[in-house]
């Protein structure tokens, strides 16, 4: 899932200068689970901005709600009877989610409250890491399901580089070699010979933005070939 | 307006196993502790969640404390864990909009130690007293935004049941 991170309180109270009505909008899909964007982060958002207006002597109306996705247009709809009341949409969903909101009721200021860090998984309660750059060819096959691109700093396709140590990675010691756990993960599956396939360069073109993707079934023409 | 000795308001969540209990045995006890402490009952100091402290702080709370079983020994196992995340995490929270965090505390109080709950409960009206009324008192009654009544979803995802009878969606409430 994505993972995010809310921004401090003086950056969202920065962009606000001069809103007095505001919406909090969260999203209950993936920010909700990273606990930076869902129901709950929005009632300690939104209530830390009204008592930090009060305590300002602003008078302010800070108004929330959550949405089970903002990256969809069919959920956004729901906010169309509201957002007139509003001088901006303070969004609590990723980049993805708060630039659809913003699409789809252009002309409304929507901000961002959240700064939307890398796509990962949950490690223990409250703790998350990168495991997946999304770089658009997965190799994860040949490595023991773990992602070297992503877990290596230097995203050595071929490793470990000379610098590894006792299993430890050179850039950060705090890490573990990406290449020491492909190791060893390829040897618990009896598939230690497949360390030896040389990995091509990945085709970078692959990631050249703004991706864009169409399910084959919902083909431009839907011609059958 | 007349000019009124500040009294401050405590208010204090108290898990019903052994905080609460112990509060009580104060009371048995005849053991003299502030009378500014409004006791709040709860099943389970896990059950306090920041935004349950905010809002007291909002409403003009001039000091909080939430207080659970002793360390190790909570009756939901590790409820006052739970509860003492909780308190640190609101203290991030006002310190950051810029309230006193030392409003807020945690207190693990066994069952036995009444005496140890008038303690708590005294320091924390101290406190109060010390850093003066809560800013927030004054606006306590100002209106500044709620919650938006969430639209039905026009899909439930799963069909409805009434007393043990399943209500697909498209029958709807009589
Ligand atoms: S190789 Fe790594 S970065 Fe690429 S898709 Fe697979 S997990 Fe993601
Ligand atoms: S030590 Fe391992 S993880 Fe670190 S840079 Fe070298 S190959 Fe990558």
């Amino acid at each position: 899932m994505i993972v995010a991170q809310r921004k401090s309180l003086e950056r969202i109270e920065q962009m606000l200068e001069g809103c007095e009505q505001i919406l909090v909008v969260g999203c209950g899909t993936c920010v909700a689970v990273c606990m930076a964007g869902g129901e709950k982060e929005v009632q300690l958002l939104a209530e830390q901005l009204r008592m930090r207006g009060k305590l300002g002597g602003l008078r302010r109306t800070i108004d929330e709600i959550t949405l089970t996705r903002q990256c969809d247009h069919e959920y956004l709809d729901q906010l169309a009877p509201h957002v007139h009341n509003y001088d901006a949409l303070l969004s609590m969903a990723c980049g993805a989610g708060v630039q659809l909101l913003a699409e789809h009721f252009e002309g409304r200021l929507v901000l961002p409250a959240l700064d939307t860090r890398f796509i990962g998984a949950s490690d223990a309660e409250g703790q998350w890491s990168q495991r997946c750059s999304a770089c658009c060819e997965c190799i994860l096959d040949l490595t023991g399901g773990i992602c070297p691109h992503t877990l290596c700093p230097k995203g050595q396709l071929n490793g470990p580089c000379g610098g590894a140590d006792h299993g430890r990675c050179e850039v950060d010691p705090e890490n573990e070699c990406a290449w020491a756990l492909i190791y060893r993960r390829l040897e618990l599956l009896g598939r230690l010979d497949q360390i030896r396939t040389i990995q091509p360069p990945k085709d970078h073109s692959a990631t050249t933005r703004p991706g864009r993707q169409r399910h084959p079934a919902f083909d431009a023409d839907g011609s059958e070939d | 307006m007349s000019e009124r000795k500040f009294e401050p308001k405590v208010l204090a969540l108290c898990c019903t196993y052994c905080a609460y209990t112990a509060a009580d045995l104060a009371g048995s006890l005849r053991l003299e502790y502030s009378p500014n402490v409004r006791v709040v009952k709860l099943m389970c100091s896990g059950k306090v969640d920041p935004i349950l402290l905010l809002r007291a702080f909002e409403r003009g709370a001039d000091a909080v404390f939430v207080a659970g079983c002793a360390q190790g020994e909570c009756h939901f196992l590790e409820g006052n864990v739970r509860g003492k995340r909780a308190v640190q995490h609101a203290k991030r929270l006002i310190a950051e909009l810029g309230l006193e965090p030392e409003r807020l505390e945690f207190f693990h109080i066994p069952a036995s130690d009444g005496p140890l709950f008038a303690r708590c409960a005294d320091q924390m009206t101290a406190r109060a007293r010390e850093l003066g009324p809560n800013p927030l008192r004054s606006s306590a009654q100002q209106d500044a935004g709620s919650a938006l009544e969430q639209p039905r979803d026009a899909h439930p995802a799963l069909p409805q049941c009434r007393a043990g009878v399943l209500i697909r969606a498209a029958e709807g409430d009589e």
